[in-house]
């Protein structure tokens, strides 16, 4: 059994939430400068060298790269023989965004109740998406989303009857509703199975993956190409203002599901594709 | 395209040549204000009290800065998503508001109200939050500080580089864009 001080998940979540926000993974931040390469609709191409260098000024300045610092996600892969120690988990990671989104000088976008609507102050609490493994080790991604985006995101109760046909129109169709909003290019995370409440997850977690990774299962890595293509086929383009970048990845997660349910959800990310990780 | 320089507060007739696909270098004062702050000023004239700044001419930036940090002026400053405002918008354009900046397609009723009243929608680009803080020169807030990020500022622009993503006559960028796009990429 291994101990682990509450401060050190602290400190930890801290540190990435000030990463995350400031820097974005190496593969988020060439597959954007590869589409602005790639762009020969002038319009388009402006606005990709903008976020590109918006991507420069935030390193060199300390500056978040979007001002919406976003609602946090945590994501942690807890080792089943670690024991906290000095303080409870979800504490010490909530002290931990309290602390990395002040150092940090990120906004705080975070409202205690959904209708009353007053400030928390601290961009706390966080989301905490756990779990458990084996080992003694813990895993941690600070993942912020923008609201610009993750107000696009959708789910839908497909039927079996719907088939891989109804997923791929359900996926089209809601990134061409979002059209400009969510800041495109985006990064398209797909859930499909499951139930109600994990399909969403599904989708959140795909938006983690390598944007150059694919799929293990073939049928949904040519779902995820053919996906792309269609997307960037729209001619919805950067900003929603027309060009042929419009998503830079789709990421299909895909998880067992009941005999009369094909649940799928469309999380729709920003090109800025947030994530930060260390392993404790 | 030479871009357009364009001075707010304005008097209105300038911004009425401006068409969708213009890009406009942006000086003069504008004022953050999203979701909250609109509720309440709609509120506010419903009262018939007075609005924390003069409408007449204005610029609104549809914005909620990250803090500064020290020995800045403001911290990332892009657009955000100005649907959420489209409720709200037809009635301050009735009031004098000539210039909102956002981004994101807006509704038929604001795209109404700025033909009949005469105002132009600009779009910043999103996520360009570093970039677009390099064009504030003075940020104060003068409004409803319980609303942190929310709350209404004036803001010093300099040459803010913006598009016009909707005109006075009816045009938007959002869908012509797009359209002009395809067009070209399928001739």
């Amino acid at each position: 059994m291994r101990e682990l001080f509450a401060s050190e998940i602290s400190e930890c979540v801290a540190r990435l939430c000030m990463e995350a926000n400031t820097r974005l993974s190496s593969d988020v931040e060439a597959a954007l400068r590869f589409s602005c390469e790639n762009e020969n609709w002038p319009a388009a191409k402006g606005i990709l060298s903008d976020l590109c260098e918006n991507l420069d000024i935030a390193r060199s300045t300390g500056l978040p790269i979007c001002q919406d610092t976003g609602l946090v996600t945590v994501f942690i892969e807890f080792g089943q023989d670690v024991h906290v120690t000095g303080g409870d988990f979800e504490s010490a990671v909530n002290e931990g965004v309290r602390r990395g989104y002040a150092e940090g000088h990120l906004r705080k976008s975070v409202v205690s109740d959904p209708l009353e609507r007053v400030n928390t102050g601290d961009n706390t609490p966080a989301c905490i998406d756990l779990r458990m493994v084996p080992g003694e080790h813990v895993k941690i991604t600070v993942s912020p989303k923008g609201a610009g985006s993750e107000n696009m995101c959708r789910v839908k109760m497909l039927t079996p009857a719907a088939g891989e046909q109804g997923v791929r129109d359900f996926v089209l169709e809601s990134v061409k509703d979002a059209g400009g909003n969510p800041c495109p290019p985006v990064v398209v995370g797909v859930g499909i199975g499951g139930g109600f409440d994990s399909v969403a997850r599904l989708a959140r977690r795909a938006l983690l993956r390598e944007l150059t990774s694919e799929n293990p299962v073939e049928r949904y890595a040519k779902m995820e190409r053919e996906l792309l293509y269609a997307i960037n086929a729209t001619g919805i383009g950067p900003q929603g203002l027309g060009g042929k970048t419009t998503a830079l990845a789709v990421l299909i997660e895909a998880a067992p599901t009941h005999i009369a349910m094909l649940p799928c959800a469309v999380c729709i990310c920003c090109h800025a594709d947030r994530h930060a990780t260390e392993v404790l | 395209m030479e871009a357009i320089r364009l001075t707010v507060p304005c008097a209105g007739d300038n911004i009425l040549t401006l068409r969708a696909g213009d890009r406009v270098l942006l000086s003069g004062t504008v004022y953050t204000a999203r979701d909250a702050a609109h509720r309440r000023m709609v509120e506010l004239i419903e009262r018939g009290e007075p609005l924390p700044f003069e409408l007449s001419g204005a610029a609104i930036y549809y914005c909620g800065p990250a803090p500064a940090p020290p020995g800045r002026v403001i911290g990332s400053a892009g657009p955000t998503t100005s649907y959420r405002m489209d409720s709200y918008a037809p009635l301050l354009i009735a009031r004098g508001l000539r210039v909102m900046i956002g981004k994101g397609r807006r509704s038929r009723p604001v795209l109404d109200a700025m033909h009949e009243y005469g105002a132009v929608y600009l779009a910043a680009t999103g996520g360009a939050g570093a970039l677009l803080a390099s064009c504030i020169t003075d940020c104060e807030l003068i409004a409803w500080p319980e609303l942190g990020a929310e709350a209404v500022r004036r803001l010093t622009v300099r040459d803010m580089p913006l598009t016009v993503a909707a005109d006075a006559m009816l045009g938007d960028l959002y869908e012509s864009g797009p359209a002009a796009y395809l067009a070209a990429r399928d001739a």
